[in-house]
Order: C-alpha cells, then structure tokens, then sequence
C-alpha cells in the first residue's frame, strides 16, 4: 500500500536527519575553527546558507509539481507543491531571520535593500500569498488549479525580481561592499557547510515526506466520512 | 481573424458594461485622488522632495487605484453565473482573458490620464517635453500589472476575501514593474537620460513575459 510505504520512508528520513544533524552541530560547534575576524557569529552563516538552498529547492519542487498537475492532474502533484511550498517558507523564514542576526553586528545594519536579499524577501511573500490563496479556495478540483497557476506564475517572477532589483542597485552606490564571500572558504569551513547542507536536505525531506503522508491520510479520512454518508468536517 | 473578433467583443462587453454603471472609474479616480491628497498630508513635500518621492507617490497611486479597477472586473462576472456564460460561448480561452485584459488596460490607462494632470497640479510641477516619454513609461508599466493583474483576479474571484486577496497575490509579483516604472519616472522628471532606456527595456520586457505566460495559464484557470 501506497501510503504504508511513504510512511516507513517518512521514519527513515526522518532518523537520517536526526543523525545528519548531530553530526552537523558537532561540525559547526566543536570542528570548525573559529573565524578570525567574525568571531563566533561567523558560525551562523553553516545555518543560513543551507537553509536558503532548500528553501530555493523546495520553490523549485513547487514549481515542477505545479507544471506537472496541470499536465496530469494527479492529486499527489497537488499535496507534493503544497507540501514543499509550506516547507520551503519555513526555510525561508529562517533565511530572513538568521541573515539580520549575522548582519548586524558585521555589517553594522540589520537589513540593505541589495539584490538577494529583497528577492529572497520577495520570495517569501509570493509563497505566503501562495498559501494563503490555498487557504481560502473553496475545496474541489479548480482549486488544485488555480493553486498551480500561481505557484508557475510565482516561480517565474523569481529571476525577473532578481534582475531587476539589480539593475536598479547598480543605478546607486551599494550601501554596503561585499567582498567576494564564499570566494575562498578554508578546507575545514567548506567541510562543515558541505555537512550542514546534508542535513538540511535530509531534513527537508523527512519533512516533505511527512507531510505528504499527514495530507494523504487526510484525504483517506474525508473518504471514509463519504462512505458513511456523513459531511467530512471543514479542513483547517 | 475569428479571434481579434472575439477578443474584441469580450472587449465591447467590458466596455459597455463599464459605461452603464460607471462603478469601477468612478471608485478608481476618487481612490487614487485619496492616496495624492493623503500622501501630500504624510510627507508634506517641498520643492526638491516632490522630485525625489512624487514618482514613488504617483505608482501608488495608479497601482492601488488599478487593483481596485482589477476586482470589480471578475467579481462582475461571478455575479448571476455571467463567467459561465461567457465561457459557454464558443470561445478561444486566451481571446476572452485577452478581451478582459485590454478592457482593465483601458480603464486603468483612462484613469490615469485624469490623474495625472491632478498629480501635475498638487505637486506644482510644470511638463513639457517630459509628457511624451513619461506616457510611454505609463503605458509599459500599465500594461505588466494589468496582465499578471487580470490573471490574478480571475483567480482570487474564486476565493473568500477575495478583494484582500487579489493585492496580497500581486504586488510580490509586480515588484520588477514597480521599480521599473518609478525610476524611469523619476529619471523623466529630474531630466536625467542615463539609464533609461534600460529601464524602459526591462519594463517592456516584463510585458511580454507575463503577457504570454498569462494568457497560456488563463486556460487553466477556468477549467471546471
């Protein structure tokens, strides 16, 4: 049985990434040496990067899932966009909250309307709009629909956001000069990134997995309220 | 030849009905004319500042006025089941959402040609050889919030709440037109050309993107 088999990977999924994370703590926490001039904060960024290349991955699903509904129309495209949509927002939330914690004290600011930032803000808002839409539709067969129009749409905004806030930034001096980041990460330093983004991928599957299940099991619950003739009650 | 037909008779229909109620222009001006006056209150501009906020304060404007011009255009047809009758029709799906579209593009552009002498008049500004390209910039920018705009409200129409629901879907997506227009607005107006014609490029090409992916998703959204 379908649902039986996605549960067991759920429970699998799920243990890797509990694994995954230990490990990855222990890298962030304990191997890494710490950074010179950032000092501790610096450790932030094995968080931050991860989380921001989910969530892009899971906006990325969205998109696929939604293109392939409108082609198939099987109702597990449906849960899988709506699922790694609702995933990939959480991510992003941590994007957007652990980017001003490091920023402040090495930038000075908590926040610069530069091109990657404002398009991962953007991002988080077109999504949010994207689940909020979800919430209000009526239940049935167009609301898969109209859902996956908007989660096409929503996606290839993406880069035109992107480039159109860079065009505009290059127009003005940026407030803040960053230097080529990432540009030349110690061995240890990529080692740990490389770990932490196993275990947000882990993670952000063994979420997927199981919130496909949650939603699969809703849908069993609704059609045994049919069969016994009874109105299934509203879905939060 | 069948579709520049039908395309110009949802068009018509549009139109006509606009003219009979006058509903959708008459709250789009007085909205508009609201978010000039308020703005004027907030920021009680001088000279130099009306330069750099005025073109910010003008896309306000025509954009909040636009949305509101953009839900009475579907919650109209949701109304004594009009869509299904416009869709029994034997229509091509892309030429109805095209009609529609054209029909909020006039509205919005219409409503923004008697703003905009408004604008002129609070904001003590005087034009003349500005008016050419900032009506070009007026029209691009009208034209890419309009198109995702009329996809969306055929959307948000389905939904409760759907008036919160139609600006809360657009204006994340139309932050590229935002940008583009207010900048090269406020190029136009402080008489600077550099830089324009990029901007006016990537507005022009905002339209084209969503005008095609508009119309290819608009299918979608009236399956039953």
């Amino acid at each position: 049985m379908r649902l039986e088999r996605l549960h067991t990977a759920a429970n699998v999924a799920t243990a890797i990434a509990w694994g995954a994370i230990v490990w990855a703590l222990y890298m962030v926490f304990h191997f890494v040496p710490m950074e010179r001039t950032m000092g501790n904060v610096q450790r932030i960024f094995y968080f931050h990067v991860p989380s921001a290349m989910v969530s892009f991955l899971a906006f990325f699903i969205c998109f696929l899932a939604s293109l392939a509904y409108l082609f198939t129309r099987r109702r597990g495209l449906d849960i899988a966009a709506q699922a790694s949509a609702e995933i990939g927002v959480v991510f992003c939330s941590v994007v957007l909250i652990t980017g001003p914690i490091w920023a402040k004290p090495i930038w000075g600011i908590w926040w610069t309307w530069d091109a990657r930032l404002t398009t991962t803000l953007v991002l988080w808002l077109i999504y949010v709009a994207y689940l909020m839409l979800r919430a209000y539709l009526p239940e049935g067969s167009r609301k898969a629909n109209l859902a996956a129009v908007v989660g096409i749409l929503g996606f290839l905004d993406v880069p035109v956001v992107y480039m159109s806030i860079r065009w505009w930034r290059t127009q003005h001096p940026a407030p803040v000069i960053m230097g080529g980041k990432g540009s030349g990460l110690a061995p240890p330093m990529s080692q740990t990134l490389r770990v932490c983004m196993i275990a947000m991928l882990c993670l952000f599957i063994a979420l997927l997995l199981r919130r496909i299940v949650v939603e699969l099991l809703q849908d069993e619950v609704d059609h045994l309220y049919r069969e016994a003739d009874v109105a299934p009650p509203e879905r939060g | 030849m069948r579709f520049l037909q039908q395309l110009f008779t949802i068009f018509m229909k549009d139109l006509r009905l606009e003219w009979r109620t006058r509903e959708a222009m008459s709250a789009m001006l007085l909205f508009a004319l609201l978010v000039l006056v308020i703005f004027n209150f907030a920021f009680n501009p001088d000279r130099e500042m009306v330069l750099a906020i005025g073109p910010g304060i003008l896309w306000v404007a025509f954009t909040f006025a636009g949305v509101l011009g953009l839900n009475r255009a579907f919650a109209s047809e949701q109304e004594n089941g009009c869509l299904s009758g416009v869709l029994l029709t034997p229509m091509d799906r892309g030429a109805i959402y095209l009609g529609k579209w054209l029909a909020n593009l006039c509205f919005t552009l219409i409503a923004e040609a008697i703003l905009l002498p408004f604008f002129v008049l609070f904001f003590n500004l005087s034009l003349t050889t500005e008016i050419p390209p900032l009506l070009l910039v007026c029209l691009l920018g009208t034209i890419g919030f309009t198109a995702v705009g009329t996809l969306l409200a055929a959307i948000s129409a389905n939904t409760r709440l759907r008036e919160v629901m139609l600006p809360v879907l657009l204006f994340p997506i139309i932050v590229p037109v935002i940008i583009g227009a207010v900048q090269s607005t406020g190029l136009i107006l402080n008489h600077e050309t550099e830089g324009l014609t990029s901007f006016i490029r990537m507005l022009a090409l905002y339209d084209v993107i969503f005008l095609v992916t508009s119309t290819l998703l608009f299918d979608f959204v009236l399956e039953e």
